[in-house]
């Protein structure tokens, strides 16, 4: 059972993980500067069309999935990390805690207002301009996050654990 | 005063200030 809850868990993790800051890193370092460049020879259309609904589409799920596999991985240990009961579980408590802000970023305030952008629902053009506003700061909160997150999900275990906090 | 999440060195630069706030927080609380 440790095999498939740990080993594999904690694979599905990592992997759905990496989809999802993947995805996020590239709506950051490329997309919004692809767009802006875009608005100036009105060539954008192919990427808010095409691009940005499958990436988002990948997105969320992958967010959903690495945050389902993270609290299956953690399993008894859920709330001495989520509460910080015992010092061994602080790291992953910090890591835990930012993951949970970032998913709650990514299904409460960037997918609901992307869809208001992409046109998915329906919008006045000033609801699409706070909805660009709000997505995007959501958006560049997390890659923020993401940087402690990391640095907390690597240094949470076993020898790793021991070299970063003693 | 500019919103640092603006500009895309801003966002990685407070990440690594909050990187090493929480981590000196927590190797204090773990001692």
């Amino acid at each position: 059972m440790d095999f498939i809850i740990l080993g594999l868990g904690r694979w599905l993790h990592i992997m759905a993980g990496v989809m999802w800051i993947g995805l996020l890193y590239y709506f950051n370092f490329v997309q919004v500067g692809a767009l802006k460049a875009a608005a100036a020879d009105n060539t954008g259309a192919g990427i808010t069309k095409h691009v940005a609904p499958r990436a988002l589409f990948w997105f969320r799920w992958a967010a959903l999935v690495t945050w389902l596999a993270g609290a299956m991985i953690l399993g008894q240990h859920f709330l001495d990390a989520f509460l910080f009961l015992k010092p061994a579980y602080y790291p992953i408590g910090i890591g835990a805690w930012l993951g949970t802000i970032m998913f709650f970023n990514v299904w409460v305030i960037i997918w609901p207002n992307q869809k208001k952008i992409l046109g998915i629902v329906t919008a006045t053009d000033d609801e699409k301009n706070k909805a660009r506003r709000l997505a995007f700061l959501a958006s560049r909160t997390n890659t923020m996050l993401s940087i402690p997150l990391l640095f907390f999900m690597s240094a949470s275990g076993g020898i790793f654990r021991t070299a970063v906090f003693g | 005063m500019k919103n640092p999440l603006d500009s895309l060195w801003g966002t990685v630069i407070s990440g690594l200030i909050l990187t090493l706030v929480l981590y000196n927080i927590i190797k204090f609380a773990m001692q």
